[in-house]
C-alpha cells in the first residue's frame, strides 16, 4: 500500500506508489486530500496537494485514482462558481457551512438535474469527434450542444430524445472495438488541449463597448491580450467590464488567487447585469472559477487550466468565448511556490525555468478555430490576462513571458489611475497588433473612415505629449494658438472620450457605433478649430463656447437616439466654432 | 472557525531527547515516525524551562520543528520534545474582551487564563466565496479623507501605508476611537495584535483605549519587539482566530488593528531562511503572498451571520518604498489603502493622508444615495482630479512661475492648496460627519467654473453647489 513519507506544505511525497502515472490525481490521507502526481524518482512519487496538509503525517495512506486531472464537461456548466478543481461552491456551501474544510468531493455538474435532449443526428450516420448529436436547452441564452467526445468514432447505432441526467445513457455509438454509451457529459484532461481541425486568422473584433478598447486597442475573436498593471491601476473592473459587455457568446471568468470579497462583487452583480443584446441575465451565459488567494495554492495552479478547457469545450460548440484570467502573476506564483518547495533550480526571481514555456502553452490554446466536427463550423476563445507585476514594473518575468505571446497590450498607468482616469490604459504605451487584420472588419461593418480616424486621434495624443514638454520649459502662453488648439482637442480625447466611468448606467457601455459617432465628432471639431485659427480665433474663446458643454456629455446621449442627436449636434458646433473665427477675432 | 478539527489521531505524547540539529528558530528532531505537518510539540529544555513550537516538515525519522521563542538554553543531549498530536489552537470566549495577551495567547496581565471547551484551530479554513456577502456598510471614520474619498466599508481590509516617524499609530487610535455606522447601536468590539511593535508604542495604544473606554471592548495580543520573533509568525492567527469567534458566533462587528505587518514578514523570512529555501525577491519566501492572503482574507463578511472582520493592517514601507515586497503584496491582497504621505507631514499637515496614491476598492458599495449622499461619488473624482490637476501646476509653476499660468490653472493650484489645507488637515480630535466633509470639499471645488466640474452630473452640481461671489481672480 502507497503511505505518505515526507510532508512539506502542499508537497508530499509518497513511498510505494509503483503504478503512478505522472499527472495522476492521487488521494492522500483519511481525508482524502485531493493531490496530483508532479515528479516520481525510483519508488517514490512528489505530489502537489491541492488543500491545506496540516495534519497529514507519514504512514498515511495514499490512493491512486489512475486518472488525470480533469474536467466534466457537459449541460449544467453554466451559472456554476467552482474552485480551481472544479469542485461547485455552492454545494460546498450547502453541506460543509461558510468555510471550506477539506477533502471534500462534489460531482462538479449536477447529477440529479433533468434535462430535455432534442436529437439532431440521425441513426445510422457515420459521427465523428464533434459531431453534434442533439441539443439541450441550457439556459435560455445558451444552446448546449452534445457532442461526439473526442477519440470516438463509428455509427450512431441508437439515439432517443427525452430527459436525461447527465448519467443516463442517450444512445450509443457502434465503434471499431465494440459499442460505446453517449452521455450529455464528457471528461476531459484539463492539461491537454482539446483537438481542433485548423487554426483561422484573427479577422473579427471582439467589441466591448469599452472606447479606449475598441477603438484605439482592440483584441480581435480568439485573440490573446495581456492587461499588466500595479495594483489599484483598475485591472480588475477592466476585467470584469470586459466580462460583463464583450459580444462573445459565453464568458470563463476566472478569479486566480484573487480577493475574496472582488468575487463576491461578480457573484452580486453579474445575475443583476442583463446582456445587453438579449437582456437576460449575464449569469446564464458565464462560467465563474474562483480560487481566492487564502485558498491552497496547487488549486490555484490548475485553475486556468481548468477555465481554459471549459472555454474551448463551449468553444468546440460553435461559440465564441472570452476567457478572463485574473491574475496571471498569481498563477505564476504558484508554479513557484510549488517549484521551491520541490528544491529546483530556480530561474529569474526564483520562478522555475519552465515559466515561460508554461505562459507560452496556455495562451496558445487561445484562437479562432474551425471544429473537429465534419460541419466545419468554427468558434473561438479570446483569451485576456490580467498581470501584476510587482510595483507595476513589468520588465519582471511573468510580464515579459506574456508579453511574448499575447498580441495586445492594455499598458494600466498608475498615474492615470491616481488622478481617476479610467480605464487608465496609457494611450502611448499600449498597442493592438491585429489593427491590420481587422481594418477590413471595420471597414465593411462600421465606416470606411474609421481606421483613419483613430490613428488620427492617437497622432493627437502623441503630439500633446511632445507639447507637454515644452510647456513644462516654457509654459502654455508660450505656444503658437495652433498648438493650444492641438492641447485642447487632446485634452477632449483623453476626457470626453477615453475616460469612461465603468460604474455609470449609460457610460458603461458605449456601442461601436456611437463610439465612432463620438471620435468623428471631437476630429471634426479639431478640423474646424485649426480652420478657425487659421483665421484668426483665439482657444480661449473657442474653449469658452457653450457647445463645449455639450460636447463633453456626448457619452450620455441614449444609444437610441444616436444618430439624431449626433448629427444636430454637428451642426451646431460647426457653426459655434465657425462664428469664432467671423465674429470674434 | 466552524472547521471540524484536524483528525490528528490523539496518542499517547512520546518524548523524544533525539535533537540531532539546532540552528537558528529550528530543532531538527530524529527517529520520529510519524509526526503531523502543523502539530504542536512541547520542548522541555535542560534547565527546565517549557517551550512550544510547531512541526514545518515531518518524514520518516526526521521531523523539522520551528520553536516559537528563541533556542537559547537548547542543547542536543538532553532537550526532549514532546509531540502533543494536534494543531496549534486558541481556546476562545467572550471572557476575552478587555484582557491581554502575549503572542501565543496567554494571558499578560496578571489574569486567569481562559478556560473554554471551545478551541479553535488558529489555521482557519478558507471562507467560501460562495458564502460571502458583499461589504456595503459605510463606516465613518470622521476623517475626512477616509470617508470622502477612499471609504471604509464593514468587512473590508483596508491596511495604512506608512513609514518610520510617521503618525500611522495616532491615525490608527483615531479611526479606533471614532469609527462608526450612521445610525446603528449594534454591537463591536476591537482586536488588537501587536507584532514586534516597542513598549512605548503599545503603552500609547493601551492608554488610548483605556481613556476612550475602548478597552472593556477590546482584545489585545501584544508580541513586544523584545519578545521572540518567532512568536509574530502565530500572534495575528491567534487575534484573527478571536476576531471569528466574536464576529460569527458572539455577533460583534469586529475592527481588527494589525501592527506591524513588516515585522511579521520580517519574522517569516527569518523562519524562511532558517529553512535553507529557495528565496523569492529580496529574501523574503516565495509563498509570502499565499501566506499574508491566509491572514488578510479573513477579513469579511458571510450570508446570514450578523457580526463582521474588517481589518486594519498598519505597516511601515522600508525606505518609503511602495513597490518594497511587503507593501506590494499586500496591496494586490487588500481592498485599498491608505497612504501616509512624508510631505504632507512635513508641511505640519495631519492627518498626512496623500489620498491619490491611496484607494478604496469597496468604497462605490458603500456609498451613494440611501447610504451616503448621492453626490459622495461625483465629488470624490472631482477632488481626486482636482488635486492632481492642482499638485501638477504646482510643479509647473515651481519651473515657469505662477505668472505664466493660465486663469484656470491658477484656479486649479489655489484648490489643491486650499484642498491640504482645510480638507485633508484636520485635528487628532475632530470627528468630522459625511455632511461637513462633503461641504468642505464642496466650499473648495466652487472656487472652479461650472464647466470644469466634469465628474459630478450636471443636475448634482446644480443642486448641491454652494453659490457664492466670484473668487477674486
Amino acid at each position: 500500500m502507497a503511505v505518505v513519507g515526507r510532508v512539506s506544505g502542499p508537497v508530499v511525497i509518497a513511498d510505494g506508489l509503483d503504478d503512478a502515472k505522472m499527472f495522476d490525481v492521487v488521494r492522500v490521507g483519511s481525508l482524502g486530500l485531493v493531490g496530483e502526481v508532479i515528479r516520481l524518482v525510483g519508488g517514490a512519487a512528489t505530489i502537489q496537494v491541492y488543500e491545506d496538509t496540516t495534519g497529514i503525517r507519514p504512514g498515511d495512506p495514499i490512493e491512486n485514482t489512475g486518472q488525470a486531472l480533469s474536467v466534466e464537461l457537459g449541460p449544467g456548466l453554466l451559472k456554476s462558481i467552482y474552485d480551481g478543481v472544479q469542485r461547485p461552491l455552492d454545494v460546498i456551501q450547502k453541506s460543509l457551512g461558510d468555510f471550506i474544510t477539506r477533502g471534500f468531493v462534489a460531482p462538479p455538474l449536477d447529477e440529479k438535474a433533468i434535462w430535455e435532449f432534442t436529437p439532431t443526428a440521425k441513426v445510422g450516420s457515420d459521427v465523428t469527434p464533434g459531431t453534434i448529436l442533439g441539443t439541450v436547452q441550457e439556459t435560455p441564452l445558451i444552446l448546449h450542444k452534445i457532442m461526439v467526445p473526442p477519440g470516438v468514432q463509428g455509427t450512431l447505432k441508437d439515439l432517443k430524445a427525452g430527459k436525461y441526467t447527465i448519467r443516463d445513457p442517450i444512445g450509443s455509438i457502434q465503434t471499431g472495438a465494440g459499442t460505446s454509451p453517449v452521455f450529455l457529459s464528457q471528461k476531459w484532461v484539463v492539461r491537454i488541449p482539446r483537438p481542433v481541425r485548423q487554426k483561422l486568422p484573427p479577422t473579427i473584433p471582439l467589441i466591448t463597448g469599452q472606447r479606449v478598447i475598441d477603438s484605439f486597442f482592440p483584441v480581435a475573436k480568439g485573440g490573446t491580450a495581456c492587461i499588466p498593471g500595479p495594483f489599484g491601476s483598475g485591472k480588475t473592473v477592466c476585467q470584469q467590464q470586459l466580462a460583463k459587455w464583450a459580444d462573445s457568446d459565453v464568458v470563463v471568468y476566472v478569479g486566480c488567487g484573487e480577493r475574496g470579497n472582488e468575487m463576491t462583487e461578480v457573484l452580486a452583480t453579474f445575475p443583476t447585469l442583463l446582456d445587453p443584446k438579449t437582456k437576460r441575465p449575464l449569469m446564464e451565459r458565464t462560467v465563474l472559477i474562483a480560487n481566492t488567494s487564502n485558498m491552497p495554492v496547487a488549486a490555484r495552479e490548475a485553475s486556468v487550466y481548468t477555465g481554459i478547457t471549459i472555454a474551448e469545450y463551449y468553444r468546440d460548440m460553435g461559440y465564441d468565448v472570452a476567457l478572463m484570467a485574473d491574475s496571471t502573476s498569481r498563477w505564476a506564483e504558484a508554479m513557484r511556490e510549488i517549484s521551491g518547495r520541490l528544491e529546483e533550480m530556480p530561474g529569474e526571481e526564483g520562478y522555475p525555468a519552465y515559466l515561460g514555456r508554461r505562459v507560452a502553452e496556455f495562451y496558445e490554446r487561445a484562437g479562432r478555430v474551425v471544429t473537429l466536427s465534419p460541419d466545419g463550423r468554427t468558434g473561438s476563445v479570446t483569451v485576456v490576462g490580467a498581470v501584476s507585476p510587482p510595483g507595476g514594473d513589468t520588465s519582471e518575468p511573468v510580464s515579459q513571458n506574456t508579453l511574448r505571446v499575447t498580441r495586445v497590450f492594455w499598458a494600466l498607468d498608475a498615474a492615470l489611475a491616481q488622478r481617476r482616469h479610467f480605464p487608465s490604459i496609457n494611450w502611448l504605451q499600449s498597442y493592438s497588433l491585429y489593427i491590420s487584420d481587422l481594418e477590413p472588419w471595420y471597414g465593411s461593418n462600421l465606416a470606411k473612415d474609421f481606421i483613419q480616424l483613430r490613428q488620427k486621434a492617437l497622432e493627437v495624443l502623441q503630439k500633446e505629449s511632445e507639447l507637454q514638454e515644452i510647456v513644462q520649459l516654457v509654459g502654455v502662453d508660450a505656444l503658437p494658438e495652433r498648438e493650444k488648439g492641438v492641447l485642447d482637442v487632446a485634452r477632449m480625447i483623453r476626457e470626453d472620450y477615453l475616460q469612461q466611468s465603468a460604474y455609470d448606467d449609460v457610460d458603461t457601455y458605449t456601442s461601436i457605433q456611437k463610439q465612432y459617432r463620438m471620435l468623428r465628432m471631437i476630429l471634426t471639431f479639431s478640423s474646424r478649430e485649426q480652420e478657425a485659427i487659421a483665421k484668426g480665433a483665439q482657444v480661449g474663446k473657442l474653449q469658452a463656447l457653450p457647445v463645449r458643454t455639450k460636447l463633453s456629455r456626448m457619452k450620455w446621449i441614449p444609444e437610441a437616439e444616436l444618430a439624431s442627436q449626433f448629427d444636430a449636434l454637428e451642426l451646431e458646433m460647426s457653426a459655434a466654432v465657425a462664428s469664432t473665427a467671423t465674429g470674434g477675432a | 472557525m466552524a472547521s471540524k478539527p484536524a483528525r490528528v489521531e490523539s496518542k499517547v505524547p512520546i518524548d523524544y531527547r533525539t535533537v540531532d540539529r539546532v540552528t537558528g528558530p529550528l530543532l531538527f528532531v530524529r527517529d520520529v515516525q510519524n509526526a503531523a505537518y502543523g502539530e504542536i510539540v512541547e520542548i522541555s529544555l535542560p534547565n527546565g524551562e517549557r517551550r512550544q513550537g510547531q512541526v514545518l516538515d515531518s518524514r520518516k525519522g526526521l521531523a523539522i520543528v520551528q520553536v516559537f521563542g528563541p533556542t537559547m538554553g537548547m542543547n542536543v543531549e538532553q532537550t526532549s520534545v514532546k509531540f502533543l498530536g494536534e494543531v496549534a489552537r486558541l481556546a476562545v470566549s467572550d471572557e476575552m474582551l478587555g484582557r491581554v495577551f502575549n503572542g501565543l495567547g496567554e494571558p499578560r496581565d496578571g489574569g486567569p487564563r481562559i478556560v473554554s471547551e471551545n478551541r479553535l484551530e488558529i489555521v482557519g479554513n478558507a471562507m467560501n466565496p460562495y458564502s460571502r456577502e458583499e461589504p456595503s456598510e459605510f463606516i465613518q471614520t470622521g476623517i475626512s479623507t477616509i470617508d470622502v474619498n477612499n471609504t471604509l466599508v464593514r468587512g473590508q481590509k483596508l491596511p495604512i501605508f506608512s513609514g518610520a516617524g510617521l503618525p500611522h499609530n495616532q491615525i490608527a487610535a483615531q479611526i479606533v476611537r471614532q469609527a462608526k455606522l450612521r445610525d446603528s447601536n449594534e454591537g463591536f468590539a476591537v482586536v488588537f495584535a501587536a507584532m514586534g511593535i516597542t513598549s512605548e508604542e503599545a503603552n500609547y495604544f493601551l492608554k488610548e483605549f483605556e481613556t476612550t473606554g475602548a478597552l472593556e471592548r477590546a482584545v489585545v495580543f501584544l508580541n513586544l519587539s523584545s519578545d521572540p520573533s518567532m512568536e509574530r509568525v502565530v500572534t495575528p492567527r491567534m487575534a484573527l482566530t478571536c476576531a471569528e469567534y466574536l464576529a460569527y458566533e458572539k455577533d460583534l462587528h469586529v475592527l481588527v488593528v494589525l501592527t506591524d505587518m513588516t515585522n511579521y514578514c520580517e519574522a517569516l523570512r527569518e523562519v524562511s531562511a532558517a529553512r535553507e529555501e529557495v528565496p523569492g525577491r529580496r529574501g523574503y519566501p516565495g509563498y509570502m503572498y499565499t501566506d499574508l492572503a491566509t491572514l488578510y482574507e479573513r477579513a469579511g463578511k458571510i450570508h446570514g451571520r450578523k457580526g463582521s472582520i474588517t481589518q486594519l493592517p498598519i505597516l511601515t514601507m522600508p525606505a518609503d518604498d511602495v513597490t518594497h515586497p511587503i507593501p506590494d503584496l499586500t496591496g494586490y491582497i487588500t481592498e485599498g489603502q491608505v497612504y501616509v504621505s512624508r510631505d504632507l507631514q512635513r508641511k505640519g499637515i495631519y492627518p498626512p493622508i496623500d489620498v491619490l496614491p491611496s484607494l478604496s476598492r469597496l468604497m462605490n458599495q458603500g456609498i451613494g444615495k440611501d447610504r451616503t449622499r448621492e453626490d459622495h461619488r461625483g465629488v470624490a473624482d472631482q477632488l481626486f482630479a482636482t488635486y492632481a490637476t492642482g499638485k501638477d501646476q504646482r510643479a509647473l509653476s515651481a519651473i515657469v512661475g505662477e505668472d505664466s499660468l493660465s486663469a484656470i490653472d491658477r484656479l486649479y493650484l489655489r484648490a489643491a492648496d486650499r484642498f491640504e489645507a482645510e480638507f485633508v488637515n484636520q485635528r487628532a480630535d475632530e470627528d468630522r460627519t459625511i455632511d461637513q466633509s462633503l461641504s468642505i470639499a464642496w466650499d473648495i471645488l466652487a472656487d472652479l467654473p461650472d464647466s470644469e466640474l466634469k465628474r459630478i452630473k450636471p443636475e448634482l452640481v446644480e443642486k448641491y453647489r454652494p453659490r457664492k461671489a466670484a473668487p477674486p481672480a
